[in-house]
């Protein structure tokens, strides 16, 4: 067990503009060891493989329990969340690379902010009318809140977004993980007010029409959202809702 | 006044919950926050939000749910505040049902609750076991909403650095880095509401998330605002132990009726499922037979801690003990406790559905934090603070379940209050300290990005967390505690002599970290010498040599003000508000 070691090899690039450069690490093995550990070890040690000392890796993390989100990025060429990467359940080297369909910062550090504009779009919140004591929200049966809850369990990771073949600069498809926060707020008793809103929202170009079906989102999914269910639901809506708004005229 | 500006720092529970009173007030608000607030660390709230409900026909109080929690503390909270917070705590699970948390419910539709640590009812409303996540979400998206009207800025990415404070002393605004341009500014406002969570990172690993590391309260306390109780930490007795963090395996799963055992017999061989229950050692149930695996956590780590270390009773002989829910059938488990038994499975790759979970203790919660008033203002006008960042509600241990409850409700108080302190607020003379404040960063900085010394400050940081964890958490010695503080003036030393291996001006994190470090140590002597001060025994602070509670000594609010001598912290001594509940020993071995 002695000195055994960790392959890695990670994707660096110092700024938006500078050329994208690998690094080689080799790393001490250490039991569960994940791929943050593995970066935190090397913000502490910040030598490559052929020694050569370097910078600390810049990436995106922060409750290492893969509930927050943060630190997304591709691991041997999927889209997976870093702290939950487990380092015996990879193939050695280990490939770090940034995710591909967000305008990079540094290293491994890319900019989402989409999505939380996306969500703004789509008035994904419910409209309560104030914070003061009104008593209790609707009755919510389980079989409902057992419905939703999946739902609210997005990390708002982008993985889905990442490995969809649509979601591009060309087309401007809201992915997944916006189509089912859609769903989330129209099947709630108060959030459903501004159903018709949101449905329009996603009814003309990168809306949910963009959406080709490969399926990929609900694979990647690290929190097993039903993406694909979620997108037809809403697609379904989303025609119905075109329908009576040209007869609205 | 007609139009305060008012920042908000931090967008975790408290803070959003402050920004959402404000908007609501017809105010605007700076919102800043290292990571988008959405990562905010109350994602990683697990189990519950507790109030007095009643609606399992237990006779439940909020006189109750008030009485737990100042006894739980040990008598050291304030009683006024937490007496209106339990007070509040009804109408805000309301509030949150409102807003669409998908809260677990009964058959009829109603909201379902469940037992937590140090109570005997059923007082616990929650969403799986993912409650955190869920509440955070439901303000993330009102505070959206308010966004979307223009009543909210957000600056996600901007790190505090340090409040701007004017020639009388009075807050003005605030400096900040961008984490990404490495940009340095100063933000005018007329109020400062601080909502920056727990101090986890002074203890190297804990089950906080990467931000949580107190540096922007510890800037603050370096500008002159008291700290409170930094000695009072909390050890959560059911963690995983990782490379990276302590993950936390929720009291929830105590609630639910999981059970905390090792086998009887040092060393037993036999696979788990083959020791018979009679061969089981289940001390928490025999040792407090009255509240079982549900006494409050300090409790129950000491407990865990004696098991292990005192009878050698760990599991394999590690540090380690069974917490067991392979009893209770898949669907409840899934239905109540999902989002954990995910994280165990994905991290540890058992099934604990099947197999009894290892889990030992992990710090987890810092009771105390800045000091405030009953209007959650600082010391400093103009500061005000909510949530982990501040001391006011848990005395020297929080119930769990308490600390969801504590962070919107003290959001919810910081917000009105700030903004009617902004509003009659004279305007500043001169420029308010903008331009030496913004100096003051701006050398600072400079010294780090050339100093030309051979310390990593990754690797300074870890020699603090092991400092820390060894000496000034579960158990505590007056030698070992005098040893941390040795040992954290001589890293103070060494930071001098400090190298960023990266100097480079975009998205640099070693400077950003380098920063935090150095906040980190101030406040670790904080907690290092508060704790050498307090020579007694209460709630989560416990020392063998001082083995009992001394209400005639201690029953103090201890009150930490940063000098520049060498000795570090100034401490004195402040009484504590116990007009509702009069003091009384705390045993959870018999009926309280």
């Amino acid at each position: 067990m002695a000195n055994k070691t960790v392959q890695f090899e990670i994707k660096r690039q110092a700024s938006p503009d500078a050329p994208a450069v690998w690094e080689s690490f080799e790393l001490e093995w250490r039991p569960g060891m994940n791929v943050i550990s593995a970066m935190m070890e090397i913000a502490a040690n910040p030598t490559t493989a052929d020694g050569r000392e370097t910078t600390p890796i810049t990436y995106d993390s922060n409750c290492l329990e893969e509930i927050c989100g943060s630190c997304a990025m591709r691991i041997n060429g999927k889209a997976r969340m870093a702290c939950s990467a487990l380092v015996d359940n990879l193939e050695q080297p280990i490939k770090v690379e940034p995710l591909s369909k967000f305008p990079l910062v540094r290293d491994l550090q890319v900019d989402r902010s989409v999505l939380f504009d996306n969500l703004m779009a789509v008035k994904a919140w419910v409209p309560v009318d104030g914070t003061y004591d009104l008593g209790p929200g609707p009755r919510v049966f389980p079989q409902q809140q057992e419905a939703n809850y999946p739902l609210s369990n997005c990390i708002s990771c982008c993985c889905c977004m990442e490995v969809c073949p649509q979601f591009n600069d060309d087309t401007g498809f809201v992915g997944a993980a916006t189509i089912a926060q859609v769903k989330l707020f129209n099947n709630h008793p108060t959030g459903k007010v501004f159903k018709e809103d949101r449905l329009r929202a996603l009814a003309g170009d990168g809306g949910i029409q963009e959406c080709g079906f490969a399926q990929n989102c609900v694979e990647v999914c690290p929190k097993q959202l039903p993406l694909t269910e979620a997108i037809s639901d809403v697609s379904r809506e989303v025609i119905l809702q075109k329908a009576k708004d040209f007869l609205r005229g | 006044m007609a139009s305060p500006r008012i920042i908000v720092v931090g967008g975790g529970l408290a803070g959003l919950a402050a920004v959402i009173k404000i908007a609501e007030a017809g105010g605007t608000v700076d919102l800043f926050s290292i990571v988008p607030v959405k990562r905010s660390h109350s994602v990683c709230a697990q189990g519950g939000i507790n109030a007095a409900k009643n609606l399992k026909g237990e006779g439940d109080t909020t006189a109750q749910h008030f009485d737990d929690t100042i006894y739980g503390g040990d008598f050291l909270a304030n009683q006024t505040p937490v007496k209106a917070m339990c007070e509040a705590a009804p109408a805000i699970i309301d509030l949150l049902d409102r807003m669409g948390v998908p809260f677990n419910r009964t058959p009829e539709g109603l909201l379902d609750f469940r037992r937590f640590g140090g109570t005997l009812y059923h007082r616990t409303a929650f969403a799986g076991a993912t409650t955190g996540q869920q509440l955070l979400y439901a303000l993330d998206e009102q505070v959206r909403r308010y966004e979307a009207d223009g009543k909210v800025k957000k600056y996600e990415g901007w790190e505090f650095l340090s409040a701007v404070l004017d020639s009388k002393g009075v807050a003005r605004g605030i400096t900040a880095l961008n984490l990404r341009t490495m940009e340095l500014r100063s933000f005018p406002a007329d109020a400062i509401i601080v909502a920056t969570g727990g101090i986890g990172a002074i203890f190297g690993k804990s089950t906080n998330s990467v931000v949580c590391t107190g540096s922007a309260q510890s800037a603050i306390y370096q500008q002159g605002a008291y700290y409170a109780n930094g000695e009072l930490v909390q050890v959560h007795p059911t963690a995983i132990p990782g490379e990276d963090k302590l993950r936390l395996m929720s009291e929830s799963a105590r609630g639910e009726g999981g059970r905390v055992w090792v086998p009887r017999t040092a060393g037993d061989k036999r696979p788990v499922k083959q020791i018979p229950e009679a061969e089981r050692f289940y001390f928490l149930e025999e040792w407090y037979p009255k509240y079982g695996n549900l006494v409050p956590r300090d409790v129950a780590t000491r407990a865990i801690f004696k098991v292990v270390y005192e009878n050698g009773l760990g599991i394999d002989g590690q540090p380690m003990v069974y917490l067991d829910l392979s009893h209770i059938d898949r669907a409840t488990l899934d239905r109540k406790l999902g989002g954990i038994l995910e994280i165990y499975e994905k991290f540890v790759g058992d099934d604990p559905h099947e197999v009894p979970m290892k889990i030992f203790p992990g710090m987890h919660y810092t009771m105390g934090g800045l000091w405030i008033d009953f209007d959650q203002m600082t010391n400093i006008p103009g500061i005000f603070a909510a949530g982990e960042c501040e001391y006011q509600y848990h005395g020297a241990n929080r119930l769990g379940a308490n600390s969801l409850v504590s962070c919107i409700y003290g959001g919810f108080i910081a917000g009105p209050n700030a903004l009617a302190y902004a509003k009659s607020l004279p305007a500043a003379e001169g420029d308010g300290g903008h331009a030496a404040e913004l100096a003051r960063q701006a050398e600072i900085n400079t010294r780090l990005t050339t100093s030309e010394g051979t310390e990593n400050p990754f690797r300074l940081w870890r020699e603090l967390g092991s400092t820390m964890t060894e000496h000034a958490t579960v158990i505590r010695y007056n030698k070992g505690l005098k040893k941390a503080d040795e040992k954290i003036v001589e890293l103070l030393d060494r930071y001098r002599n400090i190298n960023l291996s990266d100097r480079s001006q975009w998205a640099n994190t070693s400077f950003a970290f380098a920063r935090q470090l150095k906040n980190m140590l101030e406040l670790s002597r904080v907690v290092a010498q508060g704790a050498l001060l307090r020579d007694e025994s209460r709630g989560a602070h416990y020392k063998p040599d001082f083995p009992d509670r001394n209400d005639e000594k201690f029953l103090k609010t201890t009150k930490a003000s940063f000098t520049s001598d060498a000795a570090g912290p100034r401490f004195e001594y402040e009484e504590v508000d116990t007009q509702f509940i009069k003091p009384r020993p705390r045993r959870y071995d018999a009926t309280k």
